[in-house]
């Protein structure tokens, strides 16, 4: 597993919800098929309304048009990320766009789950209001063994929340790879 | 040591005396449900990870309702059904409902209460976040992802954390204008959109007591508007009447003891609350109905697993009998037994059915429909700047469908008497 996470940052604001991370029409795609997993990347996070994505300025797309892929793989966010449906499509689509890690001053349930069991992106917490500082395009860089984030463009480090329990889940790349690792699967067939 | 009903169902379902909230613990799962949009996508991950030719672990257990893009005629949808009827004859899953034969239901969660798999102190998950609907029954319910799915068909198991419990208490009688859906409303505003997050809601009260399974299921449908992890109100007449008239299977039913630790306790006086809406474009962006009656709609729907069981429709019965709709009404039943029951319910000697054909509605077939947007012709589908009142769950930018569009979450007497007027109503001027 990497131990440092380079890369863009994209800033979004509080409660963005999975309709907004990858709204419903587009769920009919399969997430196995090579050409169609594109879509979900061309997709994501098409659902925030455009003055609010890429703040502060806000209009800036996550992904432009025309393209499956973003340049932004570090999301900054408010609390309650993630909130609404149980989609696995909506931390698929932000894999897929080329996102690695979200840091959010909270997640809702099933969203956080689904990062962490699905090996999609890692949810880092945060205590400070980074999408009031962070400016989307800042070059972030994340220290996963020293859990710290350091934004180079401002020339500033933040502490981030331990991962706690997940962090084994997470290091292992998911739930199934996890549960292979500690011999879950074969004592809970059983 | 005192446990909070969701705490004893943890308990059981571990194996263990007792659990703390915060512990983290492997749960034996009672039922999995699926559905046209997240079955196919798990199924993949479960022959990935468990191989090409594994079995689940119980095909009794896996519940499939295809429910979401069902009256579509976008092909990739029609492709994911044809996965779900694939997967389900491959694994000689008996409890699959297919589209297009007499087998089909419609909306998962109220077809999971019709069809008898809502038991006191059991356990299910399902890839829906309205998987907590079925906290009406005593029961433990809540929402997971497809990798979670996988690894529960694979094992029946899945961990999850022992959450902390919040109580609702609603005292009173309830008045004739106010619906469960005011009373979830009203807490949304009050906590937030994650004011429950990875928390049990627990509600109580002799006005909750009061409701039918359809309101009960209205009120614990909407706990993950709040974050919660589950909704669950404690069994009673109502609750053993209902399950056993549906299922001969045994159940347990648990209850709080009085002296479990609640993270928060709330109090309502029913007699004292208004109907309320939640405002664009969040659950928890409540007003009363007065604050903002007068506002321009072009849409009323009246559909969903929230919005579109029997009671709610015998609801906005009340009001549409002998009026006409001003702005197009979308009458969505949930499933193909509350489509029939349209037309043999009455209100004052009028089946259902006639009064809102009467009244101007179109009546759609069942399925999820509009509340979550869908394919391009998805009916009631919103379009361009839209303004709808709902009775569905979410109003988020774009839900419905346009990104453009506002949407009032509202009870069906709300969105019935708004529809009549074009504009938002409160119930009371037609009660």
């Amino acid at each position: 597993m990497e131990t440092i996470i380079q890369g863009k940052a994209y800033v979004l604001g509080k409660n963005i919800d999975t309709d907004q991370i990858i709204p419903a029409e587009h769920l009919v795609y399969s997430l196995s098929d090579p050409e169609e997993v594109k879509m979900y990347g061309k997709y994501a996070l098409s659902g925030v309304p455009v003055e609010q994505g890429g703040l502060p300025e806000g209009g800036i797309p996550f992904v432009q048009e025309g393209s499956f892929a973003s340049p932004y793989s570090i999301i900054i966010a408010g609390p309650n990320f993630g909130c609404g449906s149980s989609r696995e499509h909506a931390p698929f689509s932000l894999q897929v766009a080329g996102a690695k890690a979200i840091i959010a001053e909270s997640y809702a349930r099933i969203f956080y789950r689904n990062c962490v069991d699905g090996g999609f992106v890692i949810p880092y917490e945060t205590a400070q209001q980074l999408n009031k500082s962070v400016v989307t395009g800042d070059e972030l860089s994340i220290d996963i063994q020293a859990n710290t984030l350091t934004n180079l463009t401002q020339n500033v480090t933040y502490q981030l929340k331990p991962l706690g329990d997940v962090a084994n889940i997470v290091q292992a790349g998911g739930i199934f790879e996890y549960a292979r690792k500690n011999d879950l699967m074969a004592t809970s067939q059983a | 040591m005192a446990q909070t009903i969701t705490q004893k169902i943890f308990a059981k379902a571990a194996n263990r005396k007792f659990v703390d909230a915060g512990q983290s613990v492997w749960l034996n799962v009672d039922v999995l449900l699926t559905h046209d949009v997240c079955g196919p996508p798990t199924f993949d991950i479960f022959k990935h990870e468990f191989g090409p030719d594994a079995k689940v672990w119980n095909p009794e257990k896996v519940v499939v309702l295809p429910d979401h893009y069902i009256f579509t005629s976008n092909e990739h949808a029609h492709r994911n059904i044809d996965l779900l009827r694939q997967f389900a004859a491959e694994q000689h899953l008996p409890n699959y409902y297919d589209v297009g034969t007499d087998r089909y239901r419609g909306v998962c969660h109220v077809a999971l209460a019709e069809e008898g798999f809502n038991l006191p102190g059991t356990v299910l998950f399902g890839t829906d976040s309205h998987t907590c609907t079925s906290g009406a029954f005593g029961m433990f319910g809540s929402g997971i992802g497809n990798t979670d799915a996988a690894f529960i068909l694979g094992t029946g198991k899945l961990w999850e954390k022992v959450p902390e419990s919040m109580k609702f208490t609603f005292e009173g009688q309830m008045p004739e204008y106010l619906t469960a859906k005011d009373l979830i409303l009203q807490i949304l505003g009050d906590i937030g959109t994650d004011g429950a997050t990875y928390r049990a809601m627990e509600f109580d009260g002799e006005a909750v007591y009061s409701l039918s399974m359809d309101e009960r299921m209205t009120l614990c449908n909407m706990a993950i508007e709040a974050g919660g992890m589950n909704g669950i109100i404690g069994v009673d007449a109502v609750t053993e009447a209902f399950v056993k008239a549906r299922s001969s299977k045994p159940y347990e039913v648990f209850a709080s003891d009085p002296d479990a630790t609640y993270h928060s306790m709330y109090r309502y006086r029913v007699d004292q609350m208004e109907p309320v809406v939640a405002q664009p474009h969040s659950p928890d962006n409540r007003a009363t109905v007065r604050s903002v009656a007068g506002t321009p709609i072009t849409k009323s729907y009246i559909g969903s697993c929230t919005g579109g069981k029997l009671t709610d429709f015998m609801l906005a019965a009340k009001i549409l009998k002998g009026k006409k709709v001003a702005v197009t009404t979308n009458i969505v039943p949930a499933t193909v037994l509350v489509a029939s029951q349209l037309s043999t319910e009455t209100y004052e000697g009028q089946t259902l059915r006639s009064i809102f054909e009467e009244a101007g509605c179109s009546i759609a077939l069942p399925s999820c429909a509009a509340c979550l947007g869908g394919p391009a012709d998805t009916v009631g589908r919103s379009v361009d700047k839209d303004v709808v009142v709902s009775t569905t769950n979410r109003n988020f930018p774009g839900r419905m469908g346009s990104k453009h569009a506002g949407v009032y979450l509202a009870s069906p007497l709300t969105a019935a008497a708004s529809a009549v007027t074009g504009k938002l109503t409160d119930p009371r001027d037609f009660l």
